[in-house]
């Protein structure tokens, strides 16, 4: 999975849809997918045109790299429902992947702004 | 499987493994998994109603948005399905039952392929299992790879005798090497049923050999029960002792276990049973093919000593050296060795090749059995192409279901993997059944005791086999469905939804595909039959070939008498039994020899007496003693000169008859009769020549052979020769009364036909023959059978155009023969392409051939012929299909 430049391309979504799940765990404690998809949606001011459904393969991939775990429990309003939390492997995880997009927004930022500087041409 | 692309880090590989594991797990809680997440989806969608109801939506308004907001439900669970699952196992899983449904519902197709499938295949395997036993698998001893034979590897023409050496040679050499760790042999000139096991009621013929006290240490072969010789046993004098061979002692002494130590009686002698050998080791299946070996006991080597070379030798190369080095040693030492120690004016200039024990056993059928490899390789070749034309023709019924599916919405990716998959499940079925029967033929085989091939009786389908079996299995599935596949798969969809079916041409690039596959098995059956053709060929030249006596209606009885070592009481003694057997009614005419032609024999020297030789102008010469009457009873022609009488008696002067051969080599331009010749040592007259004689092999030049009368010389064992016109059945009871009222001792010994001794010794080519000739018939018919079937279909799909032109005014005869042309057509192409090919083919096998050109003429016309008329066959009956198309049936068709 991941031969095609197509593919390659919904990797790099799932990898930033993974991070936003690890950042939004960590904020908001132990949290529902519905709940997450909530949050991502709110933060995002509805840029991001998320599928509220998509959200599930990206749990069930962080789950497999251990680093969030799920757990049924009761909801504030009482409704039964699958709750993940980050693992410590999901803090640190967290901590490499937000430094790591960090630098890449910054570069990103540096490129874009980019002006015309004379040169020798 | 990156499922996080963007990040290029390294994860640990107990990651993975766990990612795997998940994924495998997952896989067998499918369905708990699948609730679960079923549960997860359903409060989620929960949560959003309500979130959206208090936001003051309608129920029904609340439940619409979170539905858009949460996307397609089935692609999301198929997505989180995709993550935690093996999607590819999935999809196997699936393709595996639709194929088996579709298979099942296609009845006739799937017996017919699979069973064309496990001939094909089951064909390959069973010859797998000959080439794997034979070249293969090492020999069944310990460390094989140091074992070696010491003897000549090429243009022996002295038969056994100088295959041997001496005692005192092998003893010599024994003491004095540096790169064996142990030197071995085995008293080469044994007969068959050589000794008579005493007991209760007549005693029993057997077969044993005698071997070198170390022989089974040094080939590393542990007695199943008792223990080897001990050097009390082989000495001079030993006590008698013998090792019986595992099949002996559980058919003679039904596998009785208190048997070590008790005695039975060999030649009237008490001998003490100390050893049985494991069931892996057949003395026969390694060192004679074909024999039977009884029971083993030590070669007194005293007794051996002035008998001149006897010992076929074996040795095992110490660990670190090298053939080259063995080679060398042998180089040096053998020249050196004394042929007898007490008589050094006799200096046999002894040479020796070292060779690896196992090109030594099937080194000869290194080639034969590459060709019947190669010949296997092409039936499943054929079986493929023969395949894939069935799996187009049925595709062509599938066209529909093809395009539906595709509409549907799969890839052609998608279609051809469960096209392979269903290719996959016919070859695996045909591969089972193929196993099958490949394990029938396997085990009649290694029971098989009348073919002289080496180690027959260990053939049997291994892991090897099997690994192989595994490996035959996807190639012949990949090729077979490959091609239907990819031409199935890149179906027009719109075409083939519109299309009705029947009646509409299909596309001419299909049927291109299908006559080239047919054509290509034409010319790869053509190889086939071509090359059986000139094996066959072989074989009937090999039959032909003059043998210099006539084995039909001659039978032999190997003979047991008692003369107490006097000659003229011997001469008195075959005399009489010659005369008695001669007056039985039906009886032609009998004879004594010690060795029948293509059986055991040895060799002397003979010279012109006189004449100083050159080195390498004499020749061993084979020798056989003979009585007065012998010759003319096998059918040997005497040319010139007399036979010998029962005057030549063991006072008078000493006579010899010579061959051909000898008579020309020896006396050339001169008659030969009535010329003094020394015979190893002694004058002897020569009184007769007769026509060569085939005495080693069928197929070799006649060697130099001499016959030396009975009444002169010390036969070693006596075969009684019968020529009559009678079944030999029908005679050995009065025969056999004849000879016990001679000799009550003599053991009932079977009589058996002279034919079946010249059979036994063309039996490995008979074998080849037989199934290269087999998979040539196989080869044909499935050819046939392909072009049956690719014009049979054709006729089909044009059902409606025949019946236009033949309303048009067409006749039968002319749509026949159009049918016929196009049928004919194809296999000229494959049959000029084949016969190209068999051209280079038989180039390979020239070495096999036997008085046949590997461009024979006759051979080629007749094999071109005989595809042709097949071809010929399997166009006609659909081409009369067709000359009987009604033409307004066919036209109110659809």
């Amino acid at each position: 999975m991941g031969e095609s430049s197509a593919d390659s391309k919904i990797d790099l979504l799932q990898g930033t849809l993974d991070l936003m799940v690890l950042q939004t765990l960590s904020v908001m404690g132990s949290q529902h997918g519905y709940g997450i998809a909530r949050r991502i949606e709110q933060v995002s001011g509805d840029t991001v045109l998320l599928n509220q459904g998509t959200i599930y393969a990206a749990l069930v991939r962080l789950q497999h790299k251990a680093w969030i775990v799920a757990e049924w429990g009761i909801s504030d309003n009482n409704r039964k429902a699958k709750f993940y939390s980050l693992t410590r492997a999901g803090k640190k995880q967290l901590l490499k992947d937000a430094a790591y997009w960090q630098r890449l927004s910054d570069l990103m930022g540096r490129m874009l702004t980019m002006e015309a500087e004379g040169g020798d041409r | 499987m990156s499922s996080l692309g963007s990040d290029p880090r390294l994860r640990s590989r107990f990651g993975t493994m766990r990612r795997v594991l998940f994924r495998v797990f997952s896989l067998f809680r499918k369905d708990a998994l699948d609730s679960d997440l079923n549960e997860e989806l359903a409060s989620h969608l929960e949560f959003a109603i309500e979130e959206n109801m208090a936001r003051g939506l309608s129920p029904e308004e609340a439940r619409r948005q979170a539905m858009i907001r949460f996307g397609g439900v089935m692609q999301a669970k198929e997505r989180q399905r995709d993550a935690r699952g093996l999607p590819d196992l999935d999809i196997l899983m699936q393709d595996l039952t639709y194929a088996l449904r579709s298979l099942r519902r296609d009845k006739s197709f799937t017996i017919i392929a699979v069973l064309i499938l496990a001939i094909g295949i089951g064909a390959n395997i069973a010859v797998f299992s000959v080439v794997n036993t034979l070249l293969l698998r090492p020999l069944p001893f310990k460390d094989p790879n140091q074992l070696v034979r010491l003897g000549p590897i090429t243009g022996n023409k002295g038969g056994m005798s100088t295959a041997t050496y001496s005692a005192d040679a092998y003893e010599a050499f024994a003491a004095q090497t540096r790169t064996f760790q142990d030197v071995t042999g085995y008293f080469a000139f044994s007969d068959r049923d050589n000794v008579r096991l005493g007991g209760e009621g007549l005693p029993v013929p057997i077969s044993s050999i005698m071997v070198a006290g170390n022989f089974f240490q040094t080939f590393g072969v542990d007695p199943s029960l008792g223990r080897l010789f001990t050097s009390e046993e082989v000495g001079k004098n030993g006590r008698p002792a013998t090792i019986l061979s595992y099949s002996f002692w559980k058919r003679q002494f039904a596998s009785d276990p208190e048997i070590i130590g008790k005695s039975i009686t060999l030649d009237n002698h008490p001998v003490t049973v100390v050893g049985v050998l494991p069931e892996s080791f057949d003395f026969g299946a390694v060192f004679e093919p074909g024999a039977k070996i009884d029971l083993f006991t030590p070669v007194p080597m005293e007794e051996i000593r002035d008998e001149g070379n006897t010992l076929a030798l074996f040795g095992r190369i110490k660990h670190g050296a090298t053939m080259a080095q063995s080679q060398d040693e042998v180089n040096t030492l053998f020249p050196q060795l004394p042929g007898r120690v007490t008589h050094p004016e006799w200096k046999p200039g002894y040479t020796a090749g070292v060779q690896m024990m196992k090109d030594y056993v099937s080194g000869k059928l290194r080639r034969s059995l590459i060709v019947l490899w190669s010949a296997v390789g092409l039936i499943l070749l054929i079986v493929c192409v023969n395949l894939s034309n069935l799996l187009l023709a049925r595709a062509a019924t599938r066209r529909k279901e093809f395009a539906l599916r595709s509409a549907l919405g799969a890839g052609r990716g998608r279609i051809m993997r469960q096209l392979l998959t269903e290719s996959f499940v016919l070859s695996s079925t045909g591969a089972v059944l193929g196993l099958g029967l490949a394990y029938a033929t396997t085990s009649y085989l290694a029971h098989e005791g009348s073919v002289a091939l080496p180690l027959l009786n260990s053939i049997r389908i291994d892991g090897t086999a099997l690994i192989w079996t595994l490996f035959i299995t996807a190639a012949t599935a990949l090729l077979f469905g490959l091609v239907p596949a990819f031409k199935m798969s890149a179906k027009n969809l719109q075409e083939a939804l519109k299309d009705t079916g029947q009646g509409v041409s299909e596309g001419r690039s299909h049927d291109r595909v299908r006559s080239v596959l047919v054509i290509s098995e034409v010319a790869l059956a053509c190889v086939l039959l071509v090359g059986a053709g000139l094996l066959l060929r072989s074989f009937l030249q090999v039959l032909d070939v003059d043998l210099g006596f006539n084995p039909s209606h001659v039978a032999a009885l190997k003979v047991d008498y008692d003369d107490g070592r006097n000659a003229d009481k011997k001469v008195a003694i075959f005399e009489e039994m010659q005369r008695r057997v001669e007056a039985i009614p039906g009886v032609e005419s009998a004879g004594i020899t010690d060795n029948l032609p293509l059986d055991r024999n040895r060799s002397w020297g003979i010279q012109a007496k006189g004449v100083d030789y050159h080195k390498g102008e004499l020749q061993a010469t084979f020798v056989y003693i003979v009585s007065p009457g012998y010759l003319k009873s096998i059918g040997m022609r005497i040319r010139s000169g007399r036979d010998f009488t029962w005057a030549d008696g063991p006072k008078s002067r000493n006579v010899v008859i010579v061959n051909q051969t000898v008579a020309r080599k020896l006396w050339p331009g001169r008659d030969a009769v009535g010329q003094m010749a020394t015979v190893s040592g002694d004058d002897a007259l020569v009184v007769g020549v007769i026509d060569d004689v085939q005495t080693d092999t069928v197929e070799g030049e006649a060697g130099w052979q001499m016959y030396l009368p009975l009444s002169q010389q010390g036969n070693d064992g006596a075969q009684l020769v019968v020529r009559t016109k009678l079944p030999p059945d029908v005679l050995a009871s009065s025969v056999m009364g004849t000879l016990r009222s001679m000799n009550p001792a003599q053991p009932a010994t079977e009589f058996k036909p002279l034919q079946g001794v010249v059979d036994h010794a063309v039996s490995p080519r008979r074998f080849f023959v037989l199934l290269v000739t087999f998979f040539a018939v196989l080869g044909v018919v499935l050819a046939s059978l392909g072009i049956y079937g690719v014009i049979s279909y054709s006729v089909t799909q044009r059902t409606k155009e025949i019946g236009i032109r033949m309303a048009l005014g067409a006749t039968a005869e002319r749509v026949q023969l159009g049918v016929i042309g196009n049928t004919l057509r194809l296999a000229f192409i494959g049959i000029v392409a084949g016969t190209i090919a068999s051209f280079a083919a038989s180039k390979l096998i020239a070495s096999l051939l036997f008085g046949t050109a590997p461009s024979d003429p006759i051979t080629f016309i007749g094999m071109v012929l005989l595809l042709g008329l097949m071809a010929l066959f399997a166009g006609y009956i659909p081409a009369r299909r067709a000359s009987r198309i009604e033409p307004m049936v066919a036209l109110r068709l659809n």
